[in-house]
Formats: structure tokens, C-alpha cells, sequence
């Protein structure tokens, strides 16, 4: 398919507009879905000719009619215990095929002043806060993506944490996505708007149920006020024939923490986008990040972080092991803008190639406009160390074992730093999983 | 139990051992010392399995079997066991799982029931008194920011929970002070009897202080030049190696 | 700027050494482009009928290509048709035959500059070509280095006497349409150096051309083609330098080394083109085109270049290491100060067995200068075992300065080893006092400091460009921190 004709497709999206503009009422937002949408329109799909999107190709998801039209929206209990976290209690919204089910929600207990709800239900009656708040963070025409959510906003989670509050539990957001009628698109969009000294710890989960083809556009808008806190974990599960793009985006004030870990497991074709403003002095980001790739999946996270402001922090931390014939991409941004001064902003990116046919394009970068700083960055591309293998294996371990045990220690560096231990067992198990000789490792690891 | 006959090993295209002869019955403790580049470690690599190792000529045969055919973790599995010069950091591996791991592989091996953990942890308090070892340093990855002497320990307490047949402590005394010199000492002592053999990897006569040797041997230009008892060991200490090394230009046949 | 302490005098001769002009009649070829002017040159230098045919043919791709703009550099409107493309100092038409039939002016130039061209300096055993704007004017050292087989001329003598090798090599490292900047030289090239090193031939010396743009108006299109034929070594040294003017000036070199099985290039460059005021008017746009073809297994390239001139450097000099256990390196130390632009780095694509790199790049950047590493280190999948090594420093004086570095990592072999390292950090402040305690000089100290860190570097040079470029550091960097 040519550019052209890429571009001719992102057309598809205004006749699904105006079909999705029927199902919403028109409201105080509508007029900036309409120039969301002219703009998606006529920016089209990114291509690869562009610096931003040079080793991904989104041509799989251009080329085809995903329908916004979800036909599956019910699940069973059992179905939805099986992926729950059993041993954490947690605030749980759900979402089928992109559409809130409060039925399997869980809000109970919530303090009056905490809002945890469905950005359909925000958008009905918040308006006065959300205008200040939604799409402000996240930038239409930054990416493409973004505008065609903004489009399309209507289900995802909206959470206002007030002044001085601390949310008692987790927040769990479970995107669940089964067979639809027709390849769905969902763009679920979620707002977490922290007030000052706040704190709260945020779960997204992308989940593929079966092996469908859909694709997820999600966008996450942060905004962090003085000193609050929020730690935010995105585990993305998607099925094996899933296209998964997402946008966070985080705007930090005066000593604010934001603290990411990003685990991709799923999905054929991923990109996950993290945009952080550090906008005001004491400001930290720490961004962790894991891919794990086989088959032909693709991942990409890219993440770019502006130091605006002087004595502003980030550390960033992705690893990837990469196995069958897939691909990673890394591109990790740092920016120091002119006169802040006194930054610290390190950033390393390894990589493990477990098969000749993966591939990993890694770029790190450092833009630098105050002299007054301490950056660094560091990428690799590897194999196991031989001299821990021969290590190991002088201590008895046969080489196979040795490798998968090392290749797990490798993405361990990711998953131990987790404070959450429920959420850490769950990524162990799944890591495991995706390791070759997974038993062997568990007995290793179970303790 | 080992018998190393006429060994010649190349790294790269550089030959290190010429001819190694060296005999070792249970239960007997060798030394093994000389220059700086002499082919010490080589030795305690080559017997070990690790690779990069080129054996060109010569054999090794331990317990009756050709040691060169076996995997390194098939020399383990037979009871051989390397104490590093450098012990590698692992970082994300546990230094518990990696010996429960290791015991196990062991046992295994031998048609023996594995251990579980209740038992195993058993096993370890037990050996950890022998060295000194902190608790905490169970805990932590496999060597990572571990002191140097903290390391070395740590190789002789895998040593003690491993029980081998076979032990080969590649400069265990190198990097250490007194004080972490008679604490490994002590523990390789405790851990001699009749059936285990210790070669001892070293450059300096102080090691030998604390562990008596059953025999001495000078590795000089990838050979043996000359065995003795304790006592030579001492007269190395005296005189250094230059005198032996001297000699033995123009007889070569001195092993 | 410490400029209270300092004398006005010392000032002013901290300025650019290089920046005078020499009163020589030229040759110059009126402004403008077009395939008249290419076949001026070519019928100018007496050339065949092929050559010609290879320049229009570069042109015509040229035409159908645009400036390229993802470099992080900002460069004002280059105006191809404002440009002479060809300027000789008028002299005897069949030129010199000898050192002695050489313009005295231009040998006085040479002098200025520090160039040993004069018999009494063979004993620093360089034997150098000197191209002074579009002509090489003149190559010592002729009669020792044919006693070894070694040829070492200007470009355009070797189409006249070595046309199969010029045929065979021209183009076929740097395809003329590989960019923008590498199909106008292809198309305007009027000079360059030559070399050839026989099979099993250590060349008994090192080899030099200077460069200098002198007449003004003018651009330079060198071209320097290089073959280390099997088993060969060879060790190659290039400086530049251009007088002070107020406009701008474009040079847009291209470079091309061949290295058989066995053989080995050493490549170094200072390069001190004039860089444009403190106020970043005038100065050399440096766009060039360097890259080496590993061809034969075991084949060795050594990139060393010491970058303190130029308005705007755009500069990747590269390594295609397709022989077999072949070895690409890159030494760089860029400094840029005032208004400089430099976005400078290297490629190197493994695609033999065992290949290894290792790039060092240590970059400086004050007052108001961008500077900008980009690399590529790209494994094909055939490249089992291939190893690279990156190190890339920045050295920030000023709040207004800019570093940037963007490393590209492309690998699809699982036995491949990647490792890079950056770091980005201001000149340390602990160090100065520390230096200043004992009783050093700002400037001084400044000096030791950066040249510390440029250290692994110079190393890398040939002694005498060592010096040279250690005092082209302190030139360049005078008065930056204060």
C-alpha cells in the first residue's frame, strides 16, 4: 500500500465518525472531536518516512476498516475472576470491547472526595473541571493517534484525586477486548487529574480474551499538582493479532513523582508513546520498561522526557528480550531546555537477541541546552555473558537451564524493582512464562 | 583419582601448557605455585571445562574417565568443583536458588533424592558457620556487591555445600587480608579428609601457612619443573622462583 | 570572557591564525552551474571523454535531488548558482614540474601555515600534496615514495596516468548519488590526492595534503580516492585551512578508501577551515563525504579527526566492514565555539564475520555553539560475532551552548555486541578550583581539562598533528569560560 493510499484510508474514520457522533449526544465537547478529527484527517497515518515512526510501519492498521461499533460487551464472571488480581484488593473498573461495564466494576468503599469513574459519565457531568483538564495534556498533533482518540472519546476512566488525599487501594483498569462482529477499533481515553500531595498507584491492563483482530488506541492524561504522587503500571496483554497504540502523557508540578513501569507482552503490532513534562523544580520521573517479543510481534516504545524547569530528575530503565523472527524498537528522548539548570537524567536501554531472525533498533538521545548538568545514556545489544554461563555452569546447572535462568534474571532488573508485590508475582508468573524452559525457571524461583 | 599425562593447551595461538604431567590420589592436597604467567590458571580453567581452552595433546583422566569429554556442568555433576580467582557477579540470580539449584543438579545426577527446602536450609546453616558468612548475603544476587573477601568466602562455602571430590581454589588468597585469609583457610581445612582431593592454586607461600600442603609443585613455561614437600614451598618463599627457573634451562624432565 | 586580565595584544592574536589571504592572481571561472560549466572543468583539466560523461551524469542526479535537512543543524540558504567552481592560482599552464617552479607566494602561504614542503623539512618524513583552492599544486617527496611502488599524486594527474584505477575505484565507495553534497562534488570536483599502495607495501612515510580555500566567491570540491591494495599499509594525514571572509564559503569534499584483504588505512584530519567571527558571520559550510570500504578480510581503517573549524559541520565519516574479521575505528574530537554547528559522527555497518568497531567521540561545545553526535552501528544478520564499542562524551561551557547526541542501533544478529556509553556534563567546576588552587591560570586550566578528556583521542595521532591539534584546542576554546 503507498503513502497515498494510507492516507486515503484514514477517510474510513469520517464515516465512522459520523456514525459514532449518532450513539453521542451532542455536547460542550463536540466541537473539539469535529477538529480532532479534520486533523487526524489531514495529517493521515504517520509514515515511515518520518524520524518518529522510521522503524515502525503502521500499514497493517491503515489498511484496514476497524468498526467502532462493538457488538460483544457482556463476559462471564468466571471469565473476568480468572484475570483479576485475586490476592490485591483493588478499586476495579472494567471495560469490554471498549465499553464500561459497571456490572463487573468494583468502586466500593470509595471516599466521597475520590472520583473513580467512567469518562462518558465525567463528560455528562463535569464539565467545568474536565474543560480544564481533558485533551490538555495530550497533544493532537503530536501524533496522529492521539487527534483520532480525541475523535472518538467516550469510555475510559476519569480519577480526581483531591488535595492531601491518598487513595487507600490501587486503581485497576482492566481493558478487556474478545471477538467483535467486525475488527473493532476502542479508543478508551483516561484523565488522572492528582491535587497536591496527593497519592495514588494506577494499574492499566490490556487484555486479549482470544486471539482477535482489533485494535486499541489508547490515550492517558496525567497531571501531577505539587508534590503528589502517582505510580502507574501498564501491563499490556493484547492478543496475538492485536494493534495496540498508546499515548501517556504526564505533566509534573513542583516536587511531583511519577513513577512508570511499562510491561509489553502482547499484541502483533505495539507502540507505546510516554511523554513526560517535568513543568516545574523537584519534579522526578522514573520510566521502567519491559518487552518481551516472539512470533512476529513488533514493539516500539518510545519515550520522551522535557526537563523544562531547573533540578528536575529522570531515570529510565528499558530492558527487551527479543526471540522468534520480532522486532523492538527503543527511542528514548531526553530533553534539557535552555536555562534549566542543575538536571540529572540517566537512561539506559539493554537488549537480549535469543534467535537470529529478531531484530532490535535501540536509539537513545540526548538533546542538551543548559550546561549545567549530568546526563547519560547507555544502550546494548547482547547475548548471556559467557563467564556467568560458565559460572552457572561449573556449579552444576546444564547450559539450558543456565540460559533461561540468566535470561530471567536479565528481565528481573525490571520486575524487582515493583513496590506492588501482587502485581510483581503476577509479572514473574507471566515472564516466566514467556521464557523458554519456563518449569525449570519456576522451580528455580518458587521458593 | 586425577591423572594429567603429557597436557599441551593453546589459547588462541598461544600455547600456555607444554606438556603437564601431575598425579593426585584421594584425599591428598597439592600445591601448585609459580610465576606470574606460568599457566596456574590455565590449568584451573582447563580442568573445569571453561571455554577457549584449546587441549591439543595429552589426557586427563579422573576417577578412571576422560575428564576433556565432559560439559563443565557433567564435571560438577562428578564432583569437581573450581573456586574462581575472579567469582563472577550475576546480578538478578540469587545466591540461595542458585546453590539449592546446584545441590539439586547434584543430586540428581547421582540417583539422589533432592533436597527440599526445609532440608536444604538445613544444609546451608550448617555450612555457613564454617566461613562466616553473613545472612545477608544469601539474600542478595549471586556475588553482586560483594567485598573481595566476601566473595572468596562465599566460593568456599558453595565449596562446603557442594561437597565435592575434586576442589581446585584458583588464588583463593589473592585480594585478601589476614584476617579473611584465616578465615578461608579454616574453612578448607575443616573440609579436608580422605576422600577429597584440594589443589591449590597460588603465588605466594602465606596461603600454605595455614593449609599444609601434601605436596608442592613449581609451574614454570607451561610445565612442572620441580616437586617437593611443604618444605619447598619455603624455599620459594626465600629465594623466589628464579633460582628453579634458571635450573631448569637445559634439563626439561624435571616433573 | 576573562578578558580583564589578558592583554589586548594577546587578544587579538588568539584570533583565527589562518585567516589571511594570499595576493595571487587566479583563475577563477565566473559564478554559476550548469553542464557548460562542468565541461569547462573537465576540458580545463584535459580530461576523457568518460570522465565528463560521469560528471553529468552526477549532475543530472544532483538536479533531481534536495538539500537534506534531518541534520540538527541550521544552515541559511545556500545560493549553487552564487558559487565559482573553479579557481587555480594563474601560473605556468603546464604547472610547476618541480618545488622549484612553484609560485615563491604560495610557497610563503605554505610556510604560514606550517606545511613541510620545504626540502630542509623531509627529515619530518611527510610527504605532502598541497591543494591550494581547486589545484594541487604541488606533491614532494615523489622520487622516494616511487621507489616503493607507492603512487601519491594530485587527482587530476592520476586520470592522466593511472586512468584504470581512477576508472575502476572513482565511485564505487561514495556512489555519486549517494547525497546531496556527494553528487555536486561528483559533478564540480577540481582536485584532490591520489593514492595507491602496491600489494605487501608499507608506505615508507606518512602521507599529508593541505587544503586551503583562498580566493573568495569561490567553493572547493576536493575529492581524495585512496587504495590499499592487499596486504598494505598506509597512514594518511589531511589539514584545511581558508583566509577570514565575511560570507560564507561551501566546501564539499568527498573521500573514498579502498582496503583489500590484509591491508590497513590510518586516516587523520585536522580540520581548521575558517569558522566565521564571534558573531557567527562568515565561515566554511564543511560538508563532507568520508567513508572506507573494508573489501578484504582482515582489513583495518582508522578514522582520527580533530574538528575545531568550520561555520557548519556536517561530517559521518564511515566504515562498510564487509571483509571478514575487518576493523573499523573512529577517533573524534569536534570543538565548536561561538556560533559553530558541527553534527558530526560515524557509520559503521557490519556485514563480515567477526568485524569489530569502536568509536570514541568526545565533543566540546561553548558560548553559543550546537554541537550534535549521530552515528549508525548497524549488524546485518550475516555478521555473526560482530562486536562495537561506543563512547561518546560532551564537554559543556556555557549556559548557551547546546550537545546533542543521537546514536542509531540497528542489529539483526543474536551474536552480535553492541555497548554505547554517553555522557553529557558541564566542565567541572571542583577541577578548575582545583587547578586555579595550585596557581594555574583559568585558561590554562581549561586547557588541561579539555585536553584530558580529549586524551584518548589524540593519542591516536601522529605526533606532530598532535601537538598541532592540542594547540588548535586552546586556540579554539580561548576565552570560553569565564
Amino acid at each position: 500500500m503507498s503513502q497515498e493510499n494510507m492516507n486515503n484510508n484514514a477517510q474510513h474514520y469520517l464515516a465512522e465518525f459520523d456514525q459514532f457522533q449518532e450513539t453521542v449526544e451532542r455536547d460542550w465537547f463536540s466541537e473539539q472531536r469535529q477538529s480532532a478529527l479534520k486533523l487526524f484527517i489531514e495529517t493521515g497515518f504517520p509514515s515511515s518516512r518520518l524520524e518518529n515512526w522510521k522503524y515502525t510501519d503502521v500499514r497493517p492498521i491503515a489498511k484496514q476498516s476497524f468498526s467502532n461499533v462493538s457488538t460483544t460487551t457482556s463476559i462471564t464472571t468466571e471469565e473476568i475472576d480468572a484475570i483479576r488480581f485475586q490476592d490485591i484488593d483493588c478499586y476495579e473498573l472494567v471495560f469490554i470491547n471498549g465499553v464500561y461495564s459497571k456490572e463487573h466494576s468494583r468502586l466500593d468503599g470509595l471516599t466521597e472526595n475520590i472520583v473513580i469513574e467512567n469518562m462518558a459519565d465525567a463528560l455528562a457531568k463535569d464539565k467545568d473541571l474536565l474543560e480544564k483538564h481533558l485533551s490538555q495534556y495530550a497533544d493532537n498533533n503530536v501524533s496522529p493517534f492521539t487527534a483520532l482518540n480525541t475523535a472518538f472519546i467516550q469510555h475510559g476512566t476519569y480519577i480526581n484525586v483531591p488535595k492531601n488525599t491518598v487513595v487507600d487501594k490501587p486503581i485497576n483498569i482492566l481493558y478487556l477486548s474478545k471477538d467483535n462482529a467486525q475488527p473493532l477499533a476502542t479508543h478508551p481515553r483516561n484523565l488522572v487529574i492528582m491535587g497536591e500531595h496527593a497519592e495514588a498507584t494506577l494499574i492499566e491492563n490490556y487484555i486479549g480474551l482470544d486471539d482477535a483482530n482489533y485494535f486499541t488506541n489508547v490515550v492517558t492524561e496525567v497531571s501531577l499538582s505539587t508534590a503528589s504522587i502517582l505510580k502507574h503500571y501498564k501491563i499490556q496483554q493484547e492478543s496475538v493479532n492485536a494493534y495496540h497504540i498508546g499515548n501517556l502523557n504526564v505533566t509534573q508540578g513542583k516536587d511531583s513523582l511519577f513513577k512508570s513501569h511499562s510491561i509489553s507482552l502482547g499484541g502483533s503490532l505495539v507502540r507505546n508513546d510516554i511523554y513526560g513534562q517535568l513543568a516545574a523544580e523537584g519534579a522526578s520521573i522514573v520510566l521502567n520498561g519491559l518487552y518481551m517479543t516472539d512470533g512476529k510481534q513488533h514493539v516500539d516504545n518510545h519515550t520522551r522526557v522535557d526537563h523544562l524547569k531547573p533540578n528536575t530528575h529522570s531515570t529510565e530503565n528499558y530492558r527487551g528480550v527479543l526471540n522468534g523472527k520480532s522486532r523492538g524498537v527503543f527511542n528514548g528522548k531526553v530533553v534539557v531546555h535552555p536555562q534549566a539548570q542543575k538536571i540529572e537524567a540517566h537512561q539506559n536501554n539493554a537488549n537480549l537477541l535469543l534467535s537470529d531472525d529478531a531484530e532490535i533498533d535501540t536509539k537513545p538521545e540526548l538533546e542538551i541546552y543548559a550546561d549545567d548538568v549530568k546526563c547519560s545514556h547507555g544502550a546494548t545489544v547482547g547475548q548471556l555473558d559467557k563467564n556467568m554461563l560458565f559460572y552457572l555452569r561449573s556449579r552444576a546447572i546444564d547450559e539450558d537451564t543456565a540460559r533461561s535462568l540468566l535470561t530471567y534474571a536479565f528481565v528481573n532488573e525490571i520486575i524487582s524493582d515493583i513496590s506492588l508485590v501482587p502485581i510483581k508475582n503476577r509479572l514473574e508468573h507471566l515472564i516466566i512464562g514467556q521464557l523458554p524452559d519456563a518449569e525449570l525457571i519456576r522451580e528455580f524461583t518458587n521458593e | 583419582m586425577l591423572e594429567i599425562q603429557n597436557l599441551h593447551t593453546k589459547i588462541g595461538d598461544k600455547e600456555i601448557l607444554k606438556g603437564l604431567n601431575l598425579s593426585i590420589k584421594a584425599g591428598e592436597v597439592h600445591a601448585i605455585m609459580g610465576p606470574n604467567g606460568s599457566g596456574k590458571s590455565t590449568l584451573a580453567n582447563v580442568l573445569a571445562g571453561r571455554d577457549g581452552y584449546e587441549v591439543t595433546q595429552g589426557s586427563v583422566e579422573y576417577e578412571g574417565k576422560d575428564l576433556l569429554e565432559l560439559a563443565p556442568e557433567e564435571r560438577a555433576w562428578a564432583g569437581i568443583f573450581l573456586a574462581f580467582q575472579y567469582p563472577v557477579e550475576i546480578p538478578g540470580v540469587n545466591n540461595v536458588y542458585l546453590l539449592k539449584a546446584a545441590v539439586n543438579a547434584i543430586r540428581k545426577n547421582r540417583g539422589e533424592q533432592e533436597l527440599d527446602a526445609v532440608e536444604f536450609l538445613a544444609l546451608i546453616k550448617d555450612k555457613m558457620k564454617l566461613v562466616k558468612m553473613k545472612d545477608d548475603l544469601l539474600s542478595r544476587s549471586v556475588n553482586e556487591d560483594f567485598s573481595g573477601g566476601e566473595k572468596k568466602r562465599n566460593e568456599i562455602f558453595q565449596m562446603a555445600v557442594l561437597e565435592p571430590k575434586l576442589a581446585i581454589l584458583d588464588e583463593t588468597d589473592s585480594g585478601l587480608d589476614i584476617d579473611a585469609l584465616k578465615i578461608v583457610s579454616e574453612g578448607v581445612n575443616s573440609l579436608r579428609n580422605e576422600e577429597r582431593s584440594i589443589i591449590l592454586v597460588t603465588h605466594y607461600q602465606r596461603l600454605l601457612d595455614y593449609i599444609k600442603p601434601d605436596y608442592v609443585h613449581v609451574l614454570s613455561g607451561g610445565k612442572i619443573i620441580k616437586s617437593g614437600g611443604p618444605e619447598l614451598a619455603l624455599e620459594l618463599e626465600e629465594k623466589g622462583y628464579d633460582w628453579i627457573v634458571k635450573d631448569d634451562k637445559g634439563e626439561n624432565e624435571a616433573a | 570572557m576573562s578578558t580583564n586580565s589578558e592583554n589586548m595584544e594577546d587578544l587579538v592574536n588568539k584570533d583565527y591564525e589562518h585567516g589571511f589571504v594570499t595576493d595571487i592572481e587566479s583563475d577563477t571561472v565566473a559564478p554559476g552551474l550548469n553542464e557548460d560549466t562542468i565541461a569547462f572543468i573537465s576540458k580545463k583539466k584535459d580530461e576523457p571523454e568518460w570522465l565528463l560523461e560521469w560528471r553529468l551524469k552526477a549532475y543530472r542526479q544532483w538536479l533531481k535531488m534536495e538539500d537534506p535537512t534531518w541534520a540538527h543543524l541550521d544552515i541559511e540558504h545556500i545560493d549553487y548558482q552564487a558559487i565559482s567552481y573553479y579557481s587555480a592560482p594563474k601560473s605556468k599552464d603546464d604547472g610547476p614540474k618541480s618545488l622549484d617552479e612553484v609560485d615563491p607566494k604560495l610557497l610563503e602561504t605554505y610556510e604560514k601555515l606550517g606545511i613541510p614542503l620545504q626540502e630542509q623539512k623531509f627529515l619530518a618524513g611527510v610527504a605532502v600534496d598541497a591543494v591550494f583552492d581547486s589545484v594541487s599544486v604541488a606533491t614532494t617527496f615523489k622520487g622516494k615514495l616511487a621507489d616503493a611502488g607507492v603512487i601519491f599524486c594530485s587527482f587530476s594527474e592520476a586520470v592522466k596516468e593511472y586512468p584504470e584505477l581512477v576508472k575502476k575505484y572513482l565511485g564505487s565507495v561514495v556512489p555519486a548519488a549517494d547525497n546531496f553534497f556527494s553528487a555536486l562534488n561528483s559533478a564540480v570536483f577540481t582536485d584532490g590526492s591520489f593514492v595507491y599502495i602496491p600489494k605487501g607495501v608499507r608506505c615508507p612515510m606518512e602521507l599529508s595534503t593541505y587544503f586551503r580555500i583562498n580566493a573568495s566567491n569561490t567553493g572547493q570540491f576536493e575529492r581524495t580516492l585512496i587504495i590499499a591494495d592487499e596486504d598494505s599499509h598506509v597512514s594518511y594525514l589531511e589539514g584545511c585551512t581558508a583566509p577570514m571572509r565575511d560570507e560564507n564559503q561551501l566546501h564539499a569534499a568527498v573521500v573514498e578508501l579502498i582496503v583489500l584483504k590484509d591491508a590497513e588505512i590510518k586516516y587523520s584530519t585536522v580540520q581548521n577551515w575558517y569558522p566565521g567571527d564571534e558573531n557567527g558571520v562568515g565561515g566554511i559550510y564543511n560538508f563532507v563525504t568520508k567513508r572506507a570500504d573494508c573489501r578484504g578480510d582482515n582489513s583495518k581503517v582508522s578514522w582520527t579527526q580533530v574538528e575545531t573549524g568550520s561555520a557548519i559541520t556536517w561530517k559521518y565519516p564511515s566504515c562498510i566492514l564487509k571483509g571478514d574479521n575487518s576493523v573499523g575505528e573512529f577517533y573524534s574530537v569536534a570543538v565548536t565555539n561561538n556560533y559553530q554547528q558541527a553534527d558530526t559522527g560515524t557509520k559503521m555497518i557490519h556485514i563480515g564475520k567477526n568485524t569489530r568497531s569502536t568509536i570514541i567521540s568526545k565533543g566540546i561545545s561553548a558560548r553559543h555553539a550546537q554541537q550534535t553526535y549521530r552515528g549508525l552501528v548497524k549488524i546485518s544478520k550475516s555478521a555473526d560475532n560482530a562486536r562495537n564499542y561506543t563512547q561518546c562524551d560532551s564537554l559543556l561551557m556555557g549556559d548557551q551552548c547546546g550537545a546533542h547526541t543521537f546514536p542509531y542501533i540497528e542489529a539483526k544478529n543474536s551474536t552480535a555486541t553492541v555497548e554505547h556509553e554517553a555522557t553529557t556534563s558541564k566542565i567541572g567546576e571542583d577541577q578548575l578550583f582545583y587547578c586555579k588552587q595550585r596557581g594555574i591560570k583559568e585558561e590554562d586550566a581549561v586547557n588541561m581539562i579539555v585536553n584530558g578528556f580529549c586524551k584518548e583521542v589524540f593519542k591516536e595521532l601522529p605526533m606532530e598533528f598532535a601537538v598541532e591539534a592540542q594547540k588548535l584546542l586552546g586556540i579554539t576554546l580561548e576565552g570560553a569560560v569565564g
